[in-house]
């Protein structure tokens, strides 16, 4: 990135609206060769868009695209992979039931359809591609079955099979562990020693400035800026990404704090978690670190009854709760918001207002008729409360981004006014103005008097909400840290599994 | 020993167990079970579903299916045989091409209302099931094509054999096995087919021709009915419209299940149809020796349907090795 030859993509006006609104406006962008090139803003402020426009995925309704200086029309995903740019999603859209190989080659060097399939040099053809990456993925095994990080690997090989010069990813690393992270790392910086371009897409700054040349930042479908990674930190991304900055949004809560809430002692469920005791107190936010698998969420099932523990107690306001499924729980003022939003009980195609009031239907129907009236005061109410996005409440919610379908969820257990509130994850895959605005809503909370456990990996979040922080390995509590105690290295020192600490002094 | 298990492991092996297993225990009842001449009278139950078997296979992979396969059958062997009995003259191999060309065209139609109006093919299917089946009622008189009208050289195929004393349609049906064979493992069209099915949205992106591919599935599906609607009209000799093909798309479709074709789409074998259709053939042959009656005949495949849905469930969820032969 010294040198600044001619760009290998440049964008000149590019504007898209869906349905008449505007998701995109006229934006400009050159992309060096050789650039790892990061693409951040918030959840709808259009840089998924763009990418998919220069991956052919959408048509833009303005604007031109020059590669290597000519006019091209991506119509499609695959004149884009003509062209040599290739979009690699969150989640890689793969034909699970078809070997890797097959994955890798379907969509190009295909013939007529009575042209035969040349098996064995696509099974070399795909050991090489996949040795030349240094991964060891048995090329002959189903697609289905591969870790997501591995699918990747395919999704690179299959751009880079077509030689690909624009490699697209978008939140590669999301469903991916540190170890895994590093390695896809080290190979998108060998593709771009090797002069392709790669667009990062991706909700973690420290990522951002530890991988990527080059910053772009969206913001409500404009190009806000482009600079060089090192002339930003972490608070001017921020700023630039929402606007304002954001120290008005991590401030703490200071909610008196009551009696024991909820108090599990000694819970066993082998395999899964043993022996783990701790008490929430009413207007306190705990929080459960540790990494994942290290079976937090195990015991939050557990204490909600989805999969009971086999041995240990649970009580509840002191008193003994015999819990033995969520119908327990919840008449006992338990509510659990999982991580999975599609097991959240999210009903994609009802309308919003359903979804909120799925959980209350005594209270919308006392004698069995649902009285719509009374429904939709309760889904506004929510709506405005939680200032959930929207254009209808009867909309139907799978078309909400993430963090308003994950509102909508929490409004849903609000209704059912919960006097113990289990939440798993609530901000994975949200992004940072959404983010800030569930910090507050969960801290109101608190303030109410609610015991809260917030399960969460991201360690700012544990530090910015908790009044103590919890930490789990391996099925068992580590640490119990509070707030003014805990760090970062602390919570990590706590998270990472006895064994794994003994192989590094070793 | 791991090849071995591999082998164990496959779908095909617990088919080929399960036959086995069938002729053991009805031949230890009815010894005539194991008889050459039972062998014959199973292998020559089983041509037409085989050859329409191979079709629906093609159907399921790409997540659709085609319940109006009786009725193409039906209406297929319908004009081919009025044909014959209206142009006495024409050389009876003309009637390959009719029945052929029939079957391809209503297949033809099937496709076109799912990608056309973008409709699920089991309304589509049930609603042609219904329709074609009307046609053939239509187009007849609602009267039969009787014997003396089916050309002898046509009937003659089910009975006189080029070899071993093995019929001609017998030898039919192994064409269309090689050919699916070669359609589905060798050529770029048979990848597609798996593509599509296995996950629709990524073949769209992947450039995979969804239209085209999904009318083919169908066009296929509807060209092995009419050959086995021309071939009705040879092992039987007459043509008859409310009973020629009527009731079997649920013979087939069992014996593609039972094959281990998933019903959602993108796996299937053709080994594991022919061993599934031979396996229909066998419990269909037994079925009578063992005296139960042909009207039982339906819960008996209704009941083998459902348990080869079950047992397709459980193999999934104990994730067992890929029930694909597919090893690329």
């Amino acid at each position: 990135m010294s040198e600044r030859g001619a760009p290998l993509l440049s964008a000149r006006g590019i504007s898209k609206s869906f349905a008449g609104v505007s998701v995109l406006r006229d934006v400009d962008l050159d992309l060096e060769k050789g650039e790892i090139h990061a693409l951040l803003g918030e959840n709808g402020a259009g840089k998924s868009t763009f990418a998919k426009i220069l991956a052919g995925v959408h048509r833009p309704t303005r604007g031109t695209l020059r590669l290597n200086g000519e006019p091209v029309d991506v119509s499609s995903p695959l004149a884009a992979q003509k062209l040599g740019i290739t979009l690699i999603h969150q989640e890689p859209i793969s034909f699970p039931d078809l070997s890797v190989a097959e994955n890798l080659v379907l969509g190009h060097a295909e013939g007529g359809w009575f042209s035969r399939v040349p098996w064995s040099q696509m099974t070399s053809e795909a050991r090489r591609q996949m040795d030349l990456l240094g991964v060891d993925i048995d090329v002959t095994r189903p697609m289905r079955g591969l870790s997501i990080a591995d699918q990747q690997m395919v999704e690179i090989g299959r751009a880079l099979s077509s030689d690909s010069r624009l490699i697209i990813m978008d939140e590669p690393t999301a469903p991916l562990t540190p170890k895994e992270v590093d390695t896809l790392f080290g190979i998108v910086r060998r593709l771009r020693d090797e002069g392709r371009t790669i667009i990062f897409i991706s909700h973690r700054l420290e990522e951002v400035q530890a991988l990527c040349d080059r910053v772009t930042i969206f913001r409500d479908g404009n190009r806000i800026s482009t600079d060089a990674i090192d002339k930003l930190d972490n608070a001017d991304i921020i700023r630039l990404m929402i606007g304002r900055p954001l120290k008005e949004y991590m401030h703490k809560h200071n909610a008196s704090i009551g009696d024991v809430a909820l108090e599990v002692d000694g819970l066993t469920l082998p395999g899964r978690f043993q022996d783990v005791s701790f008490a929430v107190r009413r207007g306190e936010i705990v929080g459960l670190g540790g990494l994942v698998g290290a079976g937090r969420t195990d015991v939050a099932c557990a204490i909600f009854g989805i999969q009971p523990a086999e041995s240990g107690t649970v009580k509840v306001d002191g008193k003994p709760a015999d819990i033995r499924e969520p119908g327990d729980a919840i008449a006992l003022g338990l509510a659990f918001v999982p991580e999975d939003r599609a097991q959240a009980g999210l009903f994609r195609t009802l309308s919003v207002e359903q979804n909120i009031t799925a959980a209350i239907p005594r209270k919308i129907a006392p004698r069995g008729i649902i009285r719509r009236a009374v429904e939709r005061v309760f889904a506004a109410e929510s709506v405005q409360k939680l200032r959930i996005r929207l254009a209808s409440i009867n909309q139907p919610i799978g078309e909400l981004s993430g963090g308003n379908q994950q509102k909508a969820i929490l409004a849903r257990w609000l209704l059912s006014d919960p006097r113990i509130l289990v939440l798993d994850e609530p901000t994975r895959g949200i992004d940072i103005g959404v983010k800030a605005e569930f910090y507050d809503i969960i801290g109101e909370l608190a303030a109410q008097g609610r015991a809260i456990l917030l399960i969460s990996s991201e360690l700012p979040e544990l530090l910015a909400l908790c009044d103590r922080v919890l930490v789990m390995a391996e099925g068992r509590l580590t640490a119990e840290i509070p707030r003014a105690e805990a760090t970062q290295e602390k919570i990590m020192r706590a998270a990472v599994p006895r064994a794994q600490i003994a192989e590094a002094a070793a | 020993m791991n090849v071995i298990r591999g082998i164990l492991l496959r779908r095909e092996a617990g088919i080929a167990a399960m036959i086995v297993l069938v002729c053991v225990a009805v031949g230890l009842y009815k010894p005539q079970f194991l008889t050459l001449n039972q062998l014959r009278v199973i292998l020559l139950l089983v041509p037409l579903i085989m050859i329409v078997a191979m079709g629906q296979m093609l159907v399921l992979v790409a997540r659709h299916v085609d319940l109006s396969v009786g009725s193409i059958l039906g209406f297929s062997a319908m004009i081919t045989g009025m044909m014959f009995r209206d142009m006495p003259d024409i050389p009876w191999g003309l009637g390959f091409i009719v029945a052929i060309g029939t079957g391809a065209l209503l297949g033809l139609v099937n496709g076109a209302l799912v990608t056309v109006f973008k409709l699920p093919a089991i309304i589509v299917t049930l609603g042609t099931l219904n329709l074609y089946r009307g046609l053939t009622f239509i187009v007849s008189n609602a009267r039969q094509v009787d014997r003396q009208f089916v050309p002898s050289e046509l009937k003659a195929m089910s009975q006189t054999s080029p070899i071993f004393g093995i019929p001609w349609i017998i030898f039919m049906a192994l064409g269309v096995i090689l050919l699916a064979y070669w359609f589905t493992r060798h050529t770029q069209a048979g990848r597609q087919v798996f593509a599509l099915g296995s996950n629709p949205s990524a073949a769209a992106l992947r450039g995979v021709k969804v239209n085209q591919i999904t009318l083919l599935v169908f066009t296929i599906s509807g060209a092995l009915s009419g050959l086995a609607g021309i071939m009705y009209a040879s092992r039987w000799g007459f043509v008859n419209p409310s009973n020629t093909g009527a009731g079997f798309e649920f013979q087939v479709i069992a014996a593609v299940v039972i094959g281990g074709v998933s019903i959602n789409g993108g796996v299937g074998t053709v080994s594991g149809v022919t061993l599934g259709v031979l396996l229909l053939g066998c419990v269909a042959a037994a079925l009578p020796l063992l005296g139960i009656p042909g009207t039982a005949q339906g819960a008996i495949y209704g009941a083998i349907i459902l348990v080869a849905l079950i047992i397709d469930r459980s193999v999934r969820q104990h994730g067992f090795a890929s029930l694909r032969w597919r090893r690329a």
